[in-house]
Formats: C-alpha cells, structure tokens, sequence
C-alpha cells in the first residue's frame, strides 16, 4: 500500500517540473509560520530546515535532485536581481556612511578577511579539502553573493548554501552572548560585528535587541557583500590560497 | 502592476552587470556590479522610484526562499560532507566567533565614543 504510493508520487513528479517550485514554497511557508510564532529563535531558521525537510522528502520519495532542480531553478534565478536590491538598504544607510566611513569601511573590510581566513585555515588544521576551504571562505556574507564569489574561487556552490545559513544561525544564536562577555555595549559597534559575521541572520536578530544595532548590522551585511567580490579573492591570491 | 516593473529593472540591472564583467572579462559577480550601478543610480536620482523600492523590499523579505533551491544541492555531495562534517562545523563555528569578537573591538577602536545622537534606527 504505501510503496504503490512512492510509486504513484515518483512516477507523476518527474515530469513535472513546478513540483520542485511548489514544494519548496510549500515547505518553506510551513516552517516560516512555525519560525514566527516562535518568535524567531534563530535555531528554527526557515531556510535551514527547508533544506533539511526537502532532502529527507526527496530521498524517501526517490526523486532525483535534477528533477526538483527543474522547478527550483525558478526561484534560484532570482537570487541575481535580489542581490542588485541590497542596494536599496546600502542607499537607506547613506547618512551613516558619509558620517562614520572610515571606522565602518574599515571594520567591514578587515573583519569580512579576518572571518574568511580563519575559516580557511582551521578548516586546514582540521584537514578539509581544499575544495571546502574554497566553499567555506565567503560564508559570513549573504547568500547570492555568497554563491557568486565560491563559483569565481571554484569552490561547491551548494556547500557554500549550507555553510552561509549554519553561520548566520550560530551568529544569531551566540553573538549577544560573546558581546557581554566582551562588555560591549555601543550598539553601532555591536551591529557591525554582527553583520559583518552573520548576515542576514544576524541582521534580523540584532533588529530585536535594538534598532540601531539592526540598522548598523543591516548596513555591515550590504556593505560587506558588496566589498567581498572585489577584496577577497585578491587577497586569497596574496595568501597563495587561491 | 508596481512590483513588476520595479523587478525588471532589477533584472535589467542584474543583466546590465553580468553582461559588463563578461565583455571585460573581470572575476566580480554581475549582479554585484548590478547592485553597485544600482546604489549610485539612487544616490544621483533626487528621490528613489516607489516601484524600485517595494519590490527590493519584496526580493529581500522572501530572500530566504530564493537560495533553497541551491542550499538542497549538498543532497549531490553526501560523500564529501560525510567526511568533512566535523572539520566544517567546527571551523565555522570558531570563525564565526573570531569574526564577532575581532570586528567588535576593532570597530570598539575607531569609533568616535558618544554615538547617543546615531540612534537612527527608523
């Protein structure tokens, strides 16, 4: 009874490419309500479960990642022109940017360096390939940047979707925490750690402990994806890692 | 009807930055030239196009949506991340921290002390 209807959902789904469409929709939806009505603690990320769930279906179900692909593509095209609108929050920052560019350029910069390498080299002590290095070096900015820059170092795009969502989560989760035991309490610095280390993720956590921490976290995460095209991959070619 | 228009042009210059970086040949992500062209477009313009804004805001809401698709994909690489699962957390964990920790007290360093004026959070 229940393998005729695996059978059933494997024979009808492959030819039928908004499956992988309404299936990611579907789930992320799902776990976005659970997210919010747990009022967003950051371990229930909707994106990191989405993941999760839609693996566990598809290898239960037997459909091949090609086929979900042929639908999922659909939103991942879109990854482009969402990544062309952080301009947007860039722009919204402009009064901050003008008054305090050199600490926040600055900041930004080395701190978008500092968590690329470290990663790279305790990847190395741990002895990770070479290949996941690569993938791991860009994960504290957002997401399509993040894959953009791991296809221009050559590195597994996919693993580079993971590693980008686990950072933002463990930043989200950690960094009030590490700020306290630092004992610093200016919200401006605190904001730009946090964007700089986890994104997106962080960005939407430091928006609840205080609006300016989010909006100084908000301009570090735009400002750091912007920055890591142009400064990471030279400066990996000056440590002779790429 | 807004959200349309405002997502082509978002596309436009999305294309408009892969198309350059591809006839020149240099290794920056089209749509991060896209978001560049994007930001001095606002900063020249007098006030930003209504449509341009609600649909960046639309993009970014659902951003997490957007790289699911690509985040499935390590279902291909089971064999790798089997191997390396521990190496991978692990560094990222500890970056993470080095990352907090190091942007923090250098920023701590440059910044003018009394930012009670800054609280500009919307």
């Amino acid at each position: 009874m229940e393998t005729e209807w695996l059978e059933f959902l494997s024979d009808w789904f492959p030819s039928n490419p908004l499956f992988g469409l309404l299936v990611t929709w579907l789930i992320y939806w799902l776990i976005q309500q659970l997210y919010l009505r747990q009022q967003a603690a950051p371990w229930l990320h909707p994106v990191l479960w989405s993941i999760v769930l839609i693996i566990i279906l598809l290898s239960v179900v037997k459909i091949d990642y090609e086929v979900y692909w042929s639908g999922g593509q659909i939103l991942h095209f879109f990854l482009g022109p969402a990544t062309v609108a952080l301009a947007w929050p860039l722009y919204q920052h402009l009064n901050t940017i003008r008054k305090l560019w050199l600490p926040v350029l600055v900041s930004v910069s080395s701190g978008v360096l500092v968590g690329a390498t470290s990663v790279i080299y305790l990847a190395q002590l741990l002895g990770a390939s070479e290949l996941t290095q690569l993938s791991l070096a860009p994960k504290s900015v957002t997401t399509p940047v993040a894959i953009a820059v791991t296809e221009q170092l050559g590195g597994l795009t996919a693993l580079t979707a993971g590693f980008v969502i686990i950072t933002g989560v463990v930043g989200a989760m950690f960094g009030a925490m590490i700020f306290k035991a630092l004992g610093i309490v200016d919200q401006r610095v605190k904001g730009i750690a946090m964007g700089v280390s986890a994104h997106g993720v962080g960005t939407a956590r430091a928006w609840q402990i205080d609006h300016t921490m989010g909006a100084f976290s908000g301009l570090a995460m735009a400002l750091s994806a912007f920055l890591v095209a142009f400064i990471l991959p030279p400066w990996l070619g000056i440590l002779g890692i790429l | 009807m807004k959200l349309i228009i405002g997502v082509m042009v978002l596309i436009t210059y999305d294309q408009v930055g892969k198309w350059l970086m591809q006839s020149l040949d240099w290794p920056i992500p089209g749509s991060v030239v896209g978001m560049m062209l994007l930001f001095i477009s606002l900063v020249l313009l007098p006030k930003p196009p209504a449509a341009l804004v609600q649909s960046s805001k639309f993009l970014l809401r659902h951003l997490g949506l957007l790289f699911v698709p690509a985040g499935v994909g390590i279902m291909l690489l089971y064999d790798l991340v089997a191997d390396e699962w521990l190496a991978m957390l692990v560094s990222m964990v500890l970056s993470t921290f080095v990352s907090l920790v190091f942007t923090a007290y250098l920023m701590q360093a440059m910044i003018p002390v009394d930012g009670t004026e800054e609280s500009d959070g919307n």
